[in-house]
């Protein structure tokens, strides 16, 4: 009862909150749940053998149904169009499975990347606990949802049952502070934020992140921070929904009524609150082969790049291909560099597109893709071989990552990406 | 299984951070069979493992074994090579679930530094006790949580889930049951 008591009495994170209403009993960081699940995403590369997992648990079962097909999203992204024969199986079962389940959320080959899609469809909103099989999930945490990756076994008990266990993680907060600099955006921010803390700096527990740089973002752009927290080991990566949340939300679900104790209380425990103020930070770049191996540019400027792909769920918004537009201004490609554009969704593409974006890549010399993951997931197309060097705004630089082992990955800013184009080196944006 | 318990087995080695495409890179999650996936374990970064590696092996590592993609892939890869367990100072989140649902023995501990490659490792994966046959050590993992034993005690997750499915379904009928009365 005295437990009960202190849960309740205003000391809970946003996290906290979202579990106590999921698990249907008060709760806090460390409790053990089988928590309520709001949304489970799945794609193309994780979603067969999740529909496999559920087959066998389900074998005993008169009737194979999942637990509510309202809730289960499904989409195709990562090897669109179907880029081997094996994709093409994989497709063909992931069809029948939404048919027979009547899973009207399916996206097919055409609509875009899940974490993009997602939100733009609507599927989530503040105060969800959502899951989908696919590490970037914690993306929807930038409009206050409780989101995170599992994998296929997970997902095929979650489509069994509409419930997982979890462990209540606690929450490392950054409080990002101070004005960002001309060309310094929210991808420059997140990658400081996991060069300082390390590739398991957040391990099994959620970010919050908030603070007056954070505050100032648009949707778009605190997309991308909530996106990479899974680069420090996070679970999340959670940021209390405002009027710019409340606004994105009712353009695509005009119901929706916003609940202002969706944040943490004042006198919520965190680990730990770590402090910024990033006014006079530079643009930042992720060097290969670790996320957390980030620098200030200047450290890698005039390195010669083979590659550049803007795009992916971390970077391929509409207001990230403008960034990358405005910084080209009409110059263009760099003779021997390759520029791959793949817009994140087929909305963000039609933006793009109404907005002469489309038109100016082409003329500059890049190569504007359909929307998908392409070379972020290197297992598709868009790869590098063995000795180039890649530039890309994605979230992931691993060896291997984008082609060859052999390969190496920087990441940075649209902007970033988009001056290294024109230069044919790495390149400060501010500088062109 | 009394056997396999006590079985020594070599040691692979590794350091921090190894992630999810190094353990199996983007271009084979076409693939989903254990066996498929294992011919292609750490194809990019020990080219020599996939060949070399032999039912009954151990995996040693660092801090934040596993970290980057929720590919289910990288268990079920060193499942299907016959990787008997992974020892390391700590596992990323979502690799770690992963493995716990499909049966794959993870073994947490701060001394994976005394463990060197090729060191042969008896484990005890009951007490949390690993015994370094080639130095003569003994070091002592963290046991899993109540909650996640209940789990591994049904054979994986799937298992655990379908108990679950076939108690709910029990219980619905009974109310139906009821209602007809």
């Amino acid at each position: 009862m005295i437990m009960a008591c202190i849960i309740m009495s205003g000391n809970l994170t946003i996290t906290e909150k979202i579990f106590s209403r999921a698990a249907g009993r008060p709760c806090q960081a460390g409790d053990y749940v089988l928590a309520d699940i709001d949304r489970a995403m799945t794609h193309d590369i994780t979603g067969p053998l999740a529909v496999e997992g559920f087959y066998e648990i389900m074998k005993n079962q008169k009737d194979k149904k999942v637990w509510d097909p309202e809730k289960i999203v499904v989409l195709f992204d990562h090897q669109v169009p179907a880029d081997s024969l094996n994709a093409a199986q994989n497709h063909i079962m992931l069809r029948k499975f939404v048919n027979d389940q009547g899973i009207s959320n399916f996206y097919d080959i055409f609509q875009g990347v899940c974490h993009q899609v997602m939100p733009e469809m609507g599927h989530v909103t503040p105060g969800m606990l959502v899951v989908g099989s696919d590490s970037h999930t914690c993306a929807y945490g930038a409009i206050g949802a409780f989101a995170t990756g599992i994998g296929s076994t997970d997902m095929a008990a979650a489509f069994a049952l509409g419930k997982l266990w979890f462990r209540v993680p606690e929450t490392l907060k950054f409080q990002v502070d101070g004005r960002l600099g001309d060309r310094v955006y929210s991808k420059d921010v997140i990658l400081k934020l996991i060069g300082d803390v390390g590739a398991d700096g957040a391990r099994y527990q959620a970010c919050e992140y908030g603070g007056e740089i954070v505050r100032d973002l648009d949707v778009s752009q605190r997309m991308t921070i909530s996106n990479m927290a899974i680069e420090m080991g996070g679970k999340a990566g959670v940021i209390e929904p405002d009027r710019k949340t409340d606004d994105y939300i009712r353009q695509r679900v005009p119901e929706y009524h916003p609940d202002r104790d969706m944040k943490s209380d004042e006198g919520a425990q965190f680990s730990a609150v770590r402090k910024y103020d990033l006014s006079e930070m530079p643009p930042q770049v992720a060097c290969p082969h670790n996320v957390d191996n980030v620098v200030d540019i200047d450290r890698v400027e005039g390195k010669k790049i083979d590659q550049v792909f803007i795009g992916s769920c971390t970077n391929g918004r509409f207001e990230d291909l403008k960034i990358a537009a405005d910084v080209m201004g009409g110059r263009p490609v760099a003779k021997g560099v390759r520029m791959i554009v793949i817009p994140a969704s087929r909305t963000e593409y039609m933006k793009a597109l109404k907005a002469g974006l489309v038109e100016q890549f082409m003329n500059a010399g890049a190569m504007v893709e359909a929307p998908c993951c392409g070379p972020c997931m290197g297992g598709s197309f868009g790869l590098l071989g063995p000795g180039e060097v890649g530039l890309s705004t994605s979230n992931r630089n691993f060896k291997g990552r984008q082609g060859s082992p052999d390969a190496f990955v920087y990441l940075g800013s649209p902007a970033t990406a988009a001056a290294s184009a024109i230069k044919g080196c790495i390149t400060d944006p501010r500088s062109v | 299984m009394a056997g396999r318990e006590t079985l020594p087995g070599r040691v692979w080695k590794f350091g921090d951070d190894v992630d999810t495409d190094a353990i199996i890179p983007g271009r084979f999650l076409i693939l989903n069979r254990p066996e498929e996936l294992a011919k292609h374990a750490f194809e990019g970064v020990r080219p020599e493992f996939k060949d070399q590696v032999k039912p009954g092996d151990i995996i040693v590592a660092g801090e934040n074994f596993g970290c980057g993609s929720s590919r289910e892939h990288a268990p079920l890869a060193l499942k299907g090579a016959g990787v008997r367990c992974v020892i390391a100072k700590s596992f990323a989140r979502i690799f770690f679930r992963n493995s716990i649902n499909i049966g794959v023995t993870l073994l947490e501990c701060p001394d994976t530094d005394r463990i060197a490659e090729g060191d042969v490792l008896e484990i005890d994966e009951a007490q949390g006790i690993i015994t370094n046959q080639t130095k003569n050590e003994i070091y002592r993992a963290k046991p899993l949580p109540e909650f996640l034993m209940d789990i591994v005690r049904s054979g994986g997750l799937i298992d655990f889930a379908r108990k679950m499915v076939e108690r709910m379904s029990r219980e619905k009928t009974r109310e139906k049951g009821r209602e007809a009365e």
